[in-house]
């Protein structure tokens, strides 16, 4: 492999993935750091850190010159850019090509491709993948709209081609409220992304999400099976599963095939998640997206198939064919990974940055959590809430769900508030433990459980 | 004539605008009411609002737009 040293361009959890996957490599690791996480378990577990920048994460995560500077600086070969900040903007990746270093992803050219949404969904039609009924792209003027929504029926959203993290977005349940809507939808885009373009989309719903991984060494490419990622608040997943309960064989072969087609048809280099929205009653998916990175939810998927999927991405970005196929992949038992997050669910999940106080991690077979906490450490409020992962596997789903009720009531952590105490009212819930979920299903019952403004 | 301090209850970073293409809540200079809003602060990428709490004939900002800020640190002077 042609990377013997490498750069984190991430913080927390993530960041201390990348550092034990470079360990095990021989990798030497870097840290990039803001000034507020000079204190951070990733500094102090790397080889080596470079601050780069403030800690608002525009000046110093998001900084690409920085970055790129660091990289210089502490000469390695190599950029690990993680998940959110930058690790699916294309001008990033470009950089560190043109700096002569390996960008640990797809090259600048696949992630535009997959990122912009229209040109991901043509690319998926052209894969036969099945996509959501809607306008192919971008649509014109109210006129052609219309045709095209009296061809898929109500409802639909119109959706800004502009737009992305769920901005942007109408739904219109009937024509009264279409031709009201397209209108100001178009005018909002306009002002609000300096581009008024729309594009149709039907609006599936009761829906389930349920994502596929896969690998490609731009030769050849593989499929990790699926992950069920339905408990979401704010289109923030909190819950993930792998294997996704009750999908019929046939169903899970023809979506995991979808994506590595999709992954063959751009030439896919590196690990990467095909999105798709599942409608049980009809078993029909439909593509959303392709997230050109490794995703926070990937330990359910190491801990069903055995795959170290960071490792394995390193070796990819440095030249490495893929040292399995996909007949080597097999799916052994259930795993679920329970978000920790520093919020309060009984306070409509305000968050709460500070100091761990105390910290007590549970341990045992088939028990991970993959954090940057450890005592007296003092979570910044600048970044995201995410504290670290508990992720359980077991036998069968309904084993993992008695061993993840276990775990919880073994993860102590004192001093600031998290997402712990609504876990292991999850993990109780008689919907969940039957797998009646969808999009929907958490906010509803947040409703319920909490009185809360979701 | 006398001074009134404007003071973050929370640590995160500031912000004077409501997005990055928005102008300034409130200008250097500018007369305030007390329900104001004159700044966000984002804490773990939720944005709450900071408003004046006070009337005054002028604001002075002690902090830029996207700084870092304490809880507990003076974000604006008014003089009331």
């Amino acid at each position: 492999m042609t990377i013997s040293s490498l750069l984190i361009a991430n913080r927390g959890e993530i960041a201390v993935r990348v550092i034990h996957a470079c360990r095990a490599l021989g990798i030497r690791s870097v840290q990039a750091h803001s000034v507020a996480d000079a204190d951070s378990l990733a500094v102090r577990l790397a080889d080596e850190a470079v601050e780069i920048g403030p800690p608002p994460a525009a000046k110093s995560y998001l900084n690409i010159e920085a970055l790129i500077g660091a990289a210089r600086a502490t000469g390695v070969d190599a950029v690990h850019p993680g998940y959110g900040f930058l690790a699916e903007n294309a001008d990033f990746a470009d950089a560190v090509a043109a700096a002569g270093m390996i960008f640990v992803g797809p090259d600048g050219d696949s992630i535009r491709l997959l990122g912009d949404k229209v040109s991901a969904r043509q690319a998926a039609a052209k894969a036969g993948v099945p996509t959501v009924p809607g306008s192919d792209g971008r649509v014109g003027e109210i006129d052609e709209a219309r045709g095209i929504v009296e061809d898929i029926g109500f409802p639909v959203m119109i959706k800004a081609v502009a737009g992305g993290g769920g901005r942007g977005i109408r739904v219109a349940a009937d024509f009264d409220e279409f031709e009201r809507f397209f209108p100001q939808a178009s005018a909002e885009a306009a002002a609000a992304f300096g581009d008024g373009g729309l594009y149709i989309e039907k609006l599936i719903d009761p829906a389930r999400h349920i994502e596929v991984q896969v690998l490609g060494d731009g030769q050849r490419f593989i499929h990790c099976f699926e992950r069920e990622c339905s408990l979401q608040r704010r289109r923030q997943k909190i819950w993930e599963e792998a294997p996704a309960f009750d999908l019929a064989p046939a169903v899970r072969e023809a979506m995991c095939a979808s994506a590595v087609a999709l992954a063959k048809l751009v030439g896919y280099r590196g690990a990467g998640t095909v999105e798709f929205l599942y409608d049980g009653a009809s078993q029909s998916f439909y593509f959303i997206e392709v997230n050109t990175r490794i995703q926070v939810e990937h330990p359910v998927t190491e801990m069903i198939t055995g795959i170290d999927l960071v490792q394995a991405m390193i070796r990819i970005a440095g030249g490495e064919p893929l040292a399995i196929t996909q007949d080597d992949v097999t799916v052994d038992g259930h795993a679920i990974e329970c978000r920790i997050n520093a919020e309060d669910p009984a306070k409509n999940f305000m968050p709460g940055p500070g100091t761990i106080e105390s910290l007590k991690i549970p341990e045992g077979e088939g028990i991970r959590f993959d954090t940057m906490l450890y005592e007296g450490y003092v979570v910044p409020p600048f970044y995201d809430s995410l504290l670290g992962k508990l992720i359980v596997r077991s036998a069968d789903r309904e084993s993992c769900l008695v061993a993840l009720k276990d775990a919880l009531a073994g993860l102590e952590i004192t001093g600031i508030p998290t997402t712990v105490p609504l876990h292991a009212l999850l993990v109780d819930d008689l919907d969940v433990a039957a797998g009646r979920v969808n999009t929907r299903f958490l906010e509803t019952w947040l409703e319920r459980r909490f009185e809360t403004n979701v | 004539m006398s001074k009134a301090q404007i003071i973050s209850p929370l640590p995160g970073t500031f912000y004077r605008k409501a997005s990055p293409e928005s102008p300034p809540f409130k200008q250097d200079g500018d007369p305030v009411s007390a329900s104001d809003v004159i700044g966000l602060v984002e804490v773990m990428k939720n944005f709450q609002e900071v408003t004046a709490d006070a009337e005054g004939r002028a604001i002075t900002f002690l902090v830029e737009d996207g700084e870092a800020i304490m809880a507990g640190q003076a974000i604006a002077e008014i003089d009331t």
